[in-house]
C-alpha cells in the first residue's frame, strides 16, 4: 500500500512530505530527478519509476509532483487514483491546488493526510465526510477559533462514514432547496490537413449541484438514454435501475459532485462545430515563412461558437512571427515557440483571421514538422451529442425544489493537423 | 494568518524556543508550539528533541490537539522508544472512551508507533476494539492487525488475531469487511504459505455481496482478492462474472481495472460457444475505451494493461482502433504505448488509416517517437501482407524527405521487409542505395550493406558500394564490420570475375588486422569454404533464408497468461511476473488462468476448429498445460488442486504410448494369452468418467477394472505396514509416509502427511515421474484443509496404470514429486509388485499347461523363501488375497506342490510352481515368466505376503 507521499514543486524542492508507515528518507526522490531530468519536459516524467527497493508512482497536477514511494505490490490505478483524490480535496478545501496554499495550510493538509490514509489503506476520501472531521479553513472561523479556542477538527465521527450512503451526511437543511445539473460536453477530435476527421468523440459529463434538505431520493431520465452506452457513474446510482429503465436513480451527496461521466463512441457520427483553413509554409533556403489561418463555424446547430482560442506550438526553428489578427489578439512566446490567438466569438459574417509572415533562423534548415492547431471554443446551451433531460423527479421528501439543466460544448483535445 | 507562520524561524534556536511554548500554561499557546513542531517535520526536520515535551500535551480534552501529538509520536517513537513508553497510558485510557472516534484514533495511532514495548499494550485494547459495538472502531481494528503483523508476526499468531480477522469477513458491515479482506490480503502477501484467504462459495458470496456496498476503495480490495479465487465449474465463473460487472461503470478506474481482471481471468472457463461469453466480450471494450480519457498517467497504466489484453483476446478492441491514435500533445510515454497497440490491432480492414496516421507521425517532433512510428510501419507490413506494398511506398516517400533519422530506420524496416517478402520489393533498392552516405547509425549501415549483399546480383555498382565501406574497416562497429564481411562473400560467390580482389581484401582484414574473435572466426571460416569448395561455400553462405515470423515482440504464452492474472497492478506495467522484479517480496505465488472447463470445449486454439471426432476425444484441458503435466518439474504449472476431476484426467494423457518406451522387453515376449494389446486403438480416457478410466484401454486390459469379471471378490490383499518416504529435514517440515495397497481392484497408495513445520501448510499436489507399469494418480491429491503445525491427515490416493511407461531400475521404483505452498519435494519409493495383480489372474489349466510348457528354460527363475511354517492351504488362501490363484495342487513324494498364476496390470502373466516341504520351513518358488525382469519383484511380493 501506499508507503509515504511527497510533494515536489517544479524546481525540485521536497516541500511536504508525510510517511504512513515507517519513514523513508527524502534521498528516493533523486530517482524521481533523476527522471525528471531525463524527460526534459515536466508533462513527460514517467509515472512508475522503478528503484532498487521502492516504486515511485507520480502524478503531475497544478505545477506540483505528488510522488508516492510504494514498497509491495499494489495496482497503480489505485495509487493515482488516491493522488488526485488528494489533489482534488486540497483544491476543495483551499480553493486552490497550490504550493503556497498548502503551505499556508500545513498542518491541515497534514490532518488531512492523516484521516484520508491508515497504514497506506483509504479511509475517508469523501469530501463531504473529511470536512465534519476538519473543517475547511475561512477567515471568519480562524478569527472565532482565535477567540473561543476551537479548533478546526470535528469530535464527532462523520455520520456519513458507515452508513450505506456515505457521500451524504444526515441532516441536511436548506432554507431554498434547489437541484442544477450541467450537462457539459468535451469534443475531442483529430482533423487532418484537408479537413476531414480522423478521430472524433465526445467526453460527456454531468455535474450537479446539490442543496436539498433531508434525505431526497432523484430520479433523472433523459429523452434519449440511448445515446449514453459507456458510462461511468458516480457511486450513489443505482446501476439496477439503469440497467434495466435507462432512469438514473440515486440518494445525491450534498453540495458539488460529478452525477455521471459518458462517452459518445466514435463509431458515431460527430459534428464538428468549426472548421480551419490553413496555410503553414516555410521557404527552402530562405528565413521566412507564410502563415494564414481562418476560422470558421459548422455544424453548430445555430448557436454562437465563442471563447476561441487557437494555440499553436511552432517549430523550433521560428524566430518571430509578424501576424494581423481580423480580430481578436496574439501573442508569440519566442521562447517556447507557442503562439496563441484569442480570437473571442465567431460571426459568420466576418470570419476571424490571422495572416503574416514567419521569420526563421537564419542558416537554419527548413523546419520538417507541421505544427498541430489546438482550438479552444465553448458553445451555450447545446449538448452537440444531442442528449436532453427528460425530467427529474424527487421522492421522499415533501417540499418542491428549485431545478435547472444547463447545456454547454467545449473543445477538448481539439486538434487541427497542419 | 497562514500557517506558513510556523515556518519563520528565530534568532535564539528554534528548538530552544518551542520548548517554552510547549510547556506554558496557556493552552492556546502550547497548540501553536504542537502545530509548528508538525510543520518543521513536514519538511523533514528533524524536532525529536522535543519529544517529552510534545508528549506532555497529550493528556487534553482538545481533539486537535491530541491528533497532532499522535501524529508526532508516529513519527518519532521509533527513534524514542523509552519515552514512547510514557504515551502508552493514556491510549489504553483512550481505547476505552466513549467516543467511538477518539477509541479508533486511538487504536490506529498506536498501530503506527513501531516500538516492541507499546505493541504488548497494544494486544488487550485490539482485541476489544476487534469486537467493539461501533464498526467504524471495528474496521480500523482490521487494520491495526495487518500493522502490528508488520510489526511483529509472531505475536498476531499467537495472540489468535489472524482468526479475529478472518471473522470480520463475516461482518455485517460492508466496510469492516473491506477493511478485513485489505490487511488479510496484505499479510497473505507477506506469507504466501499462509492459507489466510480461505476463499470458497460461501465466503465469495459475502464478499459478492459487500461488494455492492462497500467505498470504492474496499471495492478494489475485493476485486483483487476475488480474482484469486480458483472457481469450480464455468456456472460459477458465470454467475461471479455476472455479479462484477457493474463494476465496470464505476467512476474510479482502479475498480474498472480490478473488475477487467476478475473478468479476464474467469473468462477463461466459459466456453467460446455461450452466449454470454460474446456479451461479456462486448461489454469490456467501453470501460477500458474510457480509461483513456482520463488524466495521462491514468491512461499509461491503462495502455500497458491493454497492451496485455489485446494480444490475449484481440477481439474485445478490434473495432477500437481509432482512440489509440495519438495526440500530438499526449506525454511520450502515452504516444509510445499508443503505438505499441495500434499495431497490435492493426489489421487488413484498418491497415489504410493506420498507415496514414503513421506517416503523419513520421512527421513529428520527438525523435524517439519518429523512429518508432517509421518502424512500426515496418512491422505493418510484415504483419499485414495485403499492406506490404502500400507500407514501402511510405516508407519510400519517407525516405525522400531525407530526414537523417528517419532514412536510417526506414532503411533497417526495409531489411526486414526484404526478409519477410523476398524477390517482390527490390526495385526499390536504386532509391535506397542513393542515400547510402547520410547512413551513419550502424544498425542502418549493417542493414543497407546486408541489401547491398543479398542482392548484389542486381546492383551493377555492388562492389564499388562495398568498396567504399571497406575503406574505413576499422572505424565500423563490429556489427557493420561481421555483415561487410558476410557481404562481400555472397557479392563474390555471385560474381566471383571482378571481386576477387575484394574478398582478399576484407578477409584479410578480418582475419589479420582484427582483434575482434568473432570477426577473425568468421573470417576464417570462410576463408577455409572459399578455398576448399567454392560450391559447398556457394550453399552455405547464399542457402535460401527462412521467413522471418510475424511478429517477433509478442509475449510468450504462458508469460502472458501469467501476466492476465496480474492485471491492474505493477506487474502489468512492467510486463513482467511479480517474481521477476518484486525485491524484497518474501516469496511470490504463481498465479495461473483457471483451466478451461465446458462441456463440450475442445482444443483451446482460438480459431482452429478441430474435428468432432477429435475433439470427443480429448479432455478439456488447455493443451500446453497437457504437454507439461509429464514433467515432474513443471509440477507448479498444473491444474490447481481443487481442481475439477479432469484435472486428474489429462496427468493421464501422456499414457498412450504403452507399447513404447523401456517396457518393449517385457512386452515383446508377452504370452499369447494376452491378446494385442494395441496403441493404435488406445484413447485416453474421458473427463467425466474416473470409474471407467480403464475402459478405453485395449482389450488386453479391457477387463482390470471390470469387477463383476469371473473372479469372486476376495479380502482385501496385503498391505505392508507404513514407512517414512519422506523424512522431514528433507522437505522443509513436511514428513511423508505411506503404503500401497489393492482393494477390489483398485491401487491406493495411503498416504500420511504430517506438518513438522511452523507453517500452515496448504495447497498439496503429486505427481508421478513415468515409470514401468505407468502408475499413475487417479485424482488429485485431496487435502482439504489447510495443514496446521504438527498436524497430521492420512489421504487414500487412487492410483491407475494408464500413465507413462517408462522402464525402472529397480523396475518398481517410483519417483514421486509433492508439491505444497512452500515447495516442490522429490522422493523415490518401491512398491510392492503384488499391488498389480490383478483379480483376473487364474488361468486355464490347459492353458496353463501349455503356457508353462510354452515359456523357454532359461525364463526359469528359482528362489527361497526361508522360514515359513504354513500349511499348504493357508499359503494358497492367502495368496489368494493377493491376487496369487493356486490352479493345481499336487502331493509328490510328501511335498506340495503348489501351481500358481499370476497377471501383471499391463498383462503379463506370471506362472509359478511352490514346493513346500512339511518339515522344511524354507519353501522353494519357481517362476516362468516371458518378462524374466519381473520374477525377482514377483518372488519379493510372495516372500512379503507369506511372511505377514
Amino acid at each position: 500500500m501506499i508507503h509515504s507521499l511527497f510533494l515536489i514543486n517544479c524546481s525540485g524542492d521536497i516541500f511536504l512530505e508525510k510517511h504512513w508507515k515507517s519513514v523513508v528518507s527524502q534521498s528516493v526522490c533523486d530517482y524521481f530527478f533523476e527522471a525528471q531530468e531525463k524527460a526534459i519536459d515536466v508533462e513527460n516524467v514517467p509515472p512508475v519509476i522503478s528503484t532498487p527497493l521502492h516504486y515511485l508512482i507520480s502524478i503531475y497536477r497544478d505545477k506540483i509532483f505528488f510522488v508516492s514511494v510504494i514498497q509491495t505490490e499494489v495496482p497503480p490505478l489505485f495509487v493515482i487514483e488516491f493522488l488526485h483524490r488528494v489533489a482534488d480535496t486540497f483544491q476543495d478545501y483551499f480553493g486552490e491546488c497550490s504550493e503556497t496554499a498548502i503551505k499556508d495550510n500545513v498542518v491541515i493538509v497534514y490532518e488531512l493526510l492523516e484521516e484520508m490514509l491508515d497504514n497506506g489503506f483509504p479511509l475517508a476520501t469523501e469530501s463531504n465526510i473529511l470536512k465534519e472531521l476538519i473543517k475547511p479553513p475561512t477567515i471568519l472561523r480562524s478569527v472565532v477559533n482565535s477567540i473561543t479556542g476551537s479548533s478546526n477538527v470535528g469530535d464527532t465521527l462523520p455520520t456519513g462514514q458507515l452508513s450505506n450512503i456515505p457521500w451524504r451526511r444526515a441532516g441536511v437543511k436548506y432554507t431554498n432547496n434547489e437541484a442544477y445539473f450541467d450537462v457539459i460536453e468535451e469534443i475531442d477530435a483529430i482533423i487532418d490537413k484537408s479537413g476531414s476527421t480522423v478521430f472524433a468523440e465526445i467526453q460527456g459529463v454531468i455535474d450537479s449541484c446539490i442543496k436539498l434538505s433531508g434525505m431526497p431520493d432523484l430520479s433523472l431520465s433523459f429523452m434519449n438514454p440511448r445515446l449514453l452506452d459507456d458510462v461511468s457513474f458516480h457511486p450513489c446510482i443505482r446501476f439496477k435501475r439503469w440497467e434495466s429503465e435507462r432512469v438514473l436513480s440515486f440518494i445525491p451527496p450534498d453540495g458539488n459532485f460529478r452525477l455521471i461521466s459518458y462517452r459518445v463512441s466514435s463509431q458515431n457520427l460527430v459534428a464538428i462545430p468549426v472548421y480551419v483553413k490553413h496555410l503553414i509554409s516555410f521557404k527552402e533556403n530562405s528565413s521566412s515563412g507564410r502563415f494564414d489561418v481562418t476560422i470558421g463555424p459548422k455544424q453548430n446547430m445555430g448557436k454562437t461558437v465563442e471563447g476561441v482560442v487557437m494555440t499553436v506550438h511552432m517549430p523550433k526553428a521560428v524566430l518571430n512571427m509578424n501576424l494581423t489578427a481580423t480580430q481578436g489578439s496574439y501573442t508569440f512566446d519566442p521562447v517556447t515557440k507557442v503562439l496563441a490567438w484569442d480570437v473571442g466569438k465567431i460571426t459568420p459574417q466576418k470570419l476571424p483571421n490571422l495572416k503574416g509572415i514567419v521569420n526563421l533562423q537564419s542558416g537554419a534548415p527548413k523546419p520538417e514538422e507541421n505544427p498541430s492547431l489546438n482550438i479552444q471554443f465553448k458553445i451555450q446551451q447545446l449538448a452537440i451529442s444531442g442528449l436532453k433531460v427528460n425530467r427529474l423527479d424527487m421522492y421522499g421528501e415533501k417540499y418542491k425544489p428549485f431545478k435547472g439543466v444547463k447545456y454547454i460544448t467545449k473543445a477538448g483535445k481539439f486538434q487541427v493537423r497542419t | 494568518m497562514t500557517d506558513s507562520k510556523y515556518f519563520t524561524t528565530t534568532k535564539k534556536g528554534e528548538i530552544f524556543e518551542l520548548k517554552a511554548e510547549l510547556n506554558s500554561d496557556k493552552k492556546e499557546k502550547k497548540k501553536e508550539a504542537v502545530k509548528k513542531v508538525i510543520a518543521s517535520m513536514t519538511v523533514g526536520k528533524d524536532v525529536s528533541a522535543l519529544f517529552p515535551d510534545v508528549v506532555n500535551c497529550m493528556q487534553t480534552d482538545n481533539l486537535e490537539l491530541k491528533k497532532l501529538v499522535y501524529l508526532y509520536l508516529m513519527n518519532y517513537a521509533k527513534s524514542q522508544p523509552d519515552m514512547a513508553i510514557m504515551a502508552v497510558n493514556t491510549f489504553v485510557k483512550d481505547c476505552e472512551d466513549p467516543n467511538p472516534l477518539i477509541r479508533a484514533l486511538a487504536v490506529r495511532t498506536m498501530g503506527c508507533i513501531r516500538v516492541d514495548k507499546i505493541t504488548e499494550y497494544l494486544c488487550e485494547p485490539l482485541r476489544k476494539c476487534l469486537k467493539d459495538e461501533d464498526p467504524y472502531v471495528r474496521k480500523t481494528a482490521a487494520v491495526c492487525v495487518a500493522k502490528l503483523h508488520d510489526i511483529n508476526a509472531q505475536l498476531v499468531e499467537d495472540q489468535g488475531f489472524l482468526d479475529t480477522l478472518k471473522d470480520l469477513i463475516s461482518d455485517s458491515n460492508p466496510m469492516v469487511v473491506a477493511n478485513a479482506v485489505a490487511a488479510l490480503s496484505e499479510i497473505a502477501e507477506s506469507h504466501p504459505s499462509s492459507n489466510l484467504l480461505d476463499l470458497n462459495p460461501q465466503s465469495i458470496n459475502k464478499l459478492l455481496t459487500a461488494l455492492n456496498e462497500c467505498t470504492e476503495w474496499g471495492q478494489i480490495f475485493i476485486l483483487d482478492c476475488l480474482a484469486n479465487y480458483m472457481p469450480k465449474d464455468d456456472r460459477e465463473a458465470q454467475s461471479i462474472c455476472e455479479r462484477v460487472t457493474p463494476r465496470l461503470s464505476h467512476a474510479n478506474s482502479a475498480v474498472v481495472l480490478s473488475a477487467v481482471k476478475v473478468l479476464m481471468k474467469f473468462m477463461e472457463m466459459l466456453s467460446k460457444d455461450l452466449d454470454y461469453y460474446g456479451t461479456l466480450l462486448k461489454k469490456l471494450a467501453p470501460p477500458l475505451v474510457t480509461l483513456l480519457s482520463a488524466e495521462p498517467e491514468l491512461q499509461y497504466v491503462a495502455l500497458r494493461n491493454i497492451n496485455l489484453i489485446v494480444q490475449k483476446r484481440p477481439e474485445i478492441l478490434k473495432h477500437e482502433m481509432k482512440v489509440f491514435f495519438v495526440k500530438y500533445n499526449d506525454p511520450i510515454y502515452v504516444k509510445l504505448e499508443k503505438l505499441d497497440i495500434m499495431i497490435r490491432l492493426a489489421s487488413q480492414a484498418n491497415i489504410a488509416q493506420v498507415l496514414a496516421e503513421l506517416k503523419e507521425y513520421a512527421t513529428e517532433v520527438d525523435v524517439d517517437f519518429v523512429r518508432k512510428a517509421v518502424r512500426a510501419i515496418g512491422r505493418c507490413a510484415i504483419k499485414v501482407e495485403q499492406s506490404a506494398e502500400r507500407c514501402v511506398s511510405t516508407l519510400l516517400d519517407l525516405i525522400q524527405t531525407k530526414v537523417n533519422y528517419v532514412v536510417q530506420e526506414a532503411i533497417v524496416v526495409i531489411k526486414d521487409i526484404f526478409r519477410k517478402y523476398p524477390n517482390k520489393y527490390e526495385s526499390v533498392i536504386a532509391t535506397l542505395c542513393e542515400n547510402l552516405d547520410s547512413l551513419d547509425e550502424p544498425e542502418a549501415r549493417a542493414a543497407m550493406i546486408w541489401i547491398v549483399g543479398e542482392y548484389a546480383e542486381r546492383i551493377d555498382n555492388a562492389d564499388e558500394l562495398l568498396e567504399s565501406f571497406l575503406e574505413g574497416f576499422h572505424d565500423e562497429s563490429t556489427q557493420v564490420q561481421l555483415q561487410l564481411l558476410t557481404a562481400i562473400v555472397k557479392l563474390f560467390l555471385k560474381k566471383p570475375t571482378e571481386t576477387q580482389e575484394l574478398v582478399q581484401q576484407v578477409l584479410s582484414l578480418a582475419t589479420q588486422d582484427s582483434d575482434n574473435p568473432d570477426l577473425r572466426d568468421r573470417g576464417y571460416i570462410y576463408w577455409r569454404l572459399l578455398s576448399t569448395d567454392p560450391v559447398a561455400a556457394k550453399e552455405v553462405v547464399l542457402a535460401e533464408k527462412p521467413l522471418i515470423s510475424e511478429e517477433t515482440d509478442l509475449i510468450e504464452p504462458t508469460l502472458l497468461d501469467e501476466l492476465i492474472c496480474y492485471i491492474g497492478t505493477l506487474a502489468s506495467v512492467y510486463h513482467k511476473p511479480p517474481s521477476a522484479f518484486v525485491e524484497g517480496s518474501r516469496g511470490v505465488v504463481h498465479k495461473s488462468l483457471p483451466p478451461r472447463t465446458g462441456s463440450s470445449e475442445s482444443a483451446e486454439s482460438p480459431d482452429a476448429a478441430p474435428s468432432a471426432g477429435q475433439a470427443a476425444e480429448q479432455p478439456a484441458v488447455i493443451p500446453a498445460q497437457g504437454d507439461l503435466l509429464g514433467d515432474l518439474l513443471n509440477l507448479d504449472l498444473g491444474p490447481p488442486v481443487s481442481g475439477p476431476p479432469l484435472a486428474a484426467s489429462s496427468v493421464q494423457m501422456g499414457a498412450v504410448d504403452l507399447l513404447g518406451g523401456g517396457l518393449d522387453s517385457l512386452l515383446r515376449s508377452d504370452v499369447g494369452g494376452s491378446p494385442a494389446m494395441g496403441g493404435s486403438g488406445f484413447t485416453a480416457p474421458g473427463p467425466a468418467a474416473p470409474a471407467a478410466m480403464g475402459a478405453p484401454l485395449g482389450s488386453g486390459l479391457g477387463d482390470l477394472f471390470d469387477l463383476t469379471g469371473g473372479v469372486g471378490t476376495l479380502s482385501g490383499s496385503y498391505v505392508a505396514p507404513k514407512t517414512v518416504w519422506l523424512p522431514a529435514m528433507k522437505a522443509k517440515g513436511l514428513e511423508i509416509s505411506g503404503t500401497f495397497s489393492r482393494q477390489v481392484g483398485s491401487i491406493c497408495m495411503d498416504l500420511v502427511l504430517t506438518n513438522k513445520a511452523l507453517q500452515v501448510m496448504s495447497d498439496f499436489a503429486i505427481q508421478f515421474n513415468r515409470n514401468s507399469f505407468g502408475l499413475a494418480p487417479a485424482a488429485p491429491l485431496q487435502v482439504h484443509a489447510p495443514l496446521a503445525p504438527n498436524q497430521s491427515v492420512e489421504i487414500s490416493l487412487p492410483l491407475n496404470t494408464v500413465g507413462s511407461v517408462m522402464k525402472m531400475d529397480p523396475l518398481n521404483n517410483l519417483q514421486v514429486a509433492v508439491k505444497n505452498n512452500i515447495d516442490v519435494f522429490y522422493f523415490s519409493t518401491l512398491y510392492p509388485l503384488h499391488i498389480l495383480f490383478v483379480e483376473d489372474g487364474k488361468m486355464e489349466r490347459q492353458m496353463f499347461l501349455a503356457t508353462w510348457k510354452d515359456i523357454p528354460n532359461e525364463n526359469e527363475a528359482q528362489f527361497q523363501i526361508k522360514d515359513c511354517s504354513l500349511n499348504a492351504d493357508a499359503v494358497s488362501s492367502k495368496l489368494q488375497g493377493s491376487n496369487i490363484f493356486t490352479i493345481a495342487k499336487r502331493n509328490v513324494e510328501g511335498q506340495d506342490m503348489l501351481y500358481q498364476s499370476l497377471k501383471l496390470t499391463n498383462g503379463i502373466w506370471v506362472l509359478a510352481e511352490l514346493r513346500i516341504q512339511p518339515s522344511n520351513p524354507s519353501f522353494t518358488l519357481s517362476l516362468k515368466c516371458r518378462a524374466p525382469e519381473v520374477s525377482q519383484y514377483v518372488y519379493q511380493a510372495y516372500d512379503a505376503i507369506l511372511k505377514n
